[in-house]
C-alpha cells in the first residue's frame, strides 16, 4: 500500500531491534519512510569492543552507522534533527513540538512510529514520544495520523495491556539483521547479541515479531 | 582508544597545565541500569566545555588509573580510567570502560571547545 510513514526516535539504533523489520515490510509494499532521528547518540556508552570510538568521534561514527542501517532497511529519507543526546526532556518544548509539527505538515504521514511516553525506559525515548503525542493531539481528530508506539519498560504490559499490533517480519530478517549489525559500535555487547552465534531458527524466534501499541488520543 | 600509557598521559597533563582548558567530565551507570537490575541505582552526570586551569596534575594507580588536577581553588578528580587516545597530541582524551566495553567515566581536556 502506498503511504507515507514518519518515524520519530531519539537515537541512531532505536530503529534496529524494534521496528526495522516492520519498516522493511512497509517499504517493500510501496511505503515512503521518513525517519527523523533527534540526536546522534553522542552520549552512548558503547564504543566497540575494544573501543574504536571515543566521546569525540562517536557522533560521526554513529551517524555513518545510522545511514548504513537506513540503507539496509530501504528507508528513503533520513533527517537528523540535531538535538543533543540525553537532553530531550530538558529541551524547549515549544521548539521541539514545532520541529515535529513541521515534519508532520511536510510529510503528511498516515502512520507515525515513536516510543510510548512513560513506558520506554530511557528519558529521551519518553520525552520524544511525549512530544510526538502532544503535537498530534493538537491536530483536528480527523487529520491525525495513526500513532503506533514501541514500549519495553518492565511494567508496560501490566499497565498498557498486550500490544495490539503484531508484525510478522520473519521474511525481513536480512534487512533487520543488517540494520542491527550496521550499529557496530553499539551492538557487540553480550547482553544484546548473545555470546554464541545463533542459529537461523533462534534468530527468527527472537527477532521475527515486532510489537506495537496504538496510541489512543483522549 | 588504547590502554593507558601512564608516561604519555603524564606528559600530556604536564603540557596542558597553567592554561585555560575546556573540560568534559562524565560519569554514568547508563540509563538502563535499573531496567536490567532493579537493585541498581541509575546515576549520571556530565559537564561539557566548562573552563578550568590547573597548576599541577598527575596520573596514579596501576590500572584502572586515577587522575587529580590541582586548581587554584579546588580539584578535578577522576577514578577508573582505562583508555586514552594515543594519536591525539593536542588534547587529553581519557575514558574508563567496564568489562563489557561500556564507558563508565570520561575525562577530556582541550584548548578548544569539544
Amino acid at each position: 500500500m502506498e503511504q507515507n510513514i514518519l518515524v520519530i526516535l531519539p537515537h541512531p539504533d532505536d530503529e534496529a531491534f524494534g521496528l526495522s523489520g516492520t519498516l522493511a515490510k512497509y517499504i517493500v509494499e510501496g511505503a515512503h519512510v521518513t525517519y527523523a532521528c533527534l540526536t546522534l547518540g553522542e552520549m552512548g556508552r558503547n564504543m566497540g569492543i575494544p573501543p574504536f570510538a571515543n566521546r569525540i568521534t562517536l557522533p560521526t561514527i554513529r551517524k555513518a552507522e545510522l545511514e548504513e542501517s537506513c540503507k539496509s532497511i530501504g528507508i528513503q529519507d533520513l533527517r537528523l534533527l540535531g538535538f543533543h543526546d540525553k537532553t530531550i526532556e530538558f529541551e524547549d518544548q515549544d521548539r521541539l513540538d514545532s520541529v515535529i509539527a513541521s515534519l508532520i505538515e511536510e510529510v503528511k504521514p498516515s502512520l507515525v512510529f515513536t516510543f510510548y511516553p512513560g513506558y520506554s525506559v530511557h528519558p529521551d525515548h519518553d520525552a520524544t514520544g511525549a512530544a510526538v503525542v502532544r503535537t498530534i493531539q493538537k491536530m483536528p481528530a480527523a487529520d491525525r495520523p495513526l500513532v503506533q508506539c514501541l514500549a519495553f519498560s518492565n511494567n508496560c504490559e501490566q499497565e498498557l495491556g498486550k500490544p495490539d499490533v503484531y508484525q510478522d517480519v520473519s521474511m525481513f530478517m536480512v534487512q533487520k539483521l543488517n540494520s542491527i549489525q550496521a550499529h557496530r559500535s553499539q551492538f557487540q555487547a553480550a547482553e544484546l547479541m548473545g555470546k554464541k552465534q545463533m542459529k537461523a531458527k533462534e534468530v527468527e524466534q527472537r527477532f521475527g515479531t515486532e510489537r506495537f501499541w496504538t496510541y489512543t488520543f483522549s | 582508544m588504547e590502554l593507558i600509557n601512564q608516561t604519555e598521559v603524564q606528559q600530556m597533563i604536564d603540557k596542558l597545565k597553567d592554561q585555560d582548558l575546556y573540560i568534559h567530565l562524565e560519569m554514568t551507570t547508563g540509563a538502563y541500569a535499573a531496567h536490567y537490575d532493579s537493585t541498581k541505582h541509575p546515576a549520571a552526570n556530565f559537564i561539557t566545555n566548562a573552563i578550568i586551569r590547573y597548576s599541577h596534575g598527575s596520573i596514579s594507580g596501576n590500572g584502572p588509573y586515577r587522575v587529580g588536577l590541582k586548581m587554584n581553588h579546588g580539584w578535578v578528580y577522576t577514578e577508573g580510567l582505562t583508555h586514552f587516545e594515543q594519536a591525539d597530541t593536542d588534547r587529553l582524551i581519557m575514558a574508563g570502560h567496564d568489562n563489557q566495553g561500556k564507558l563508565v567515566v570520561a575525562l577530556q581536556l582541550s584548548r578548544e571547545p569539544f
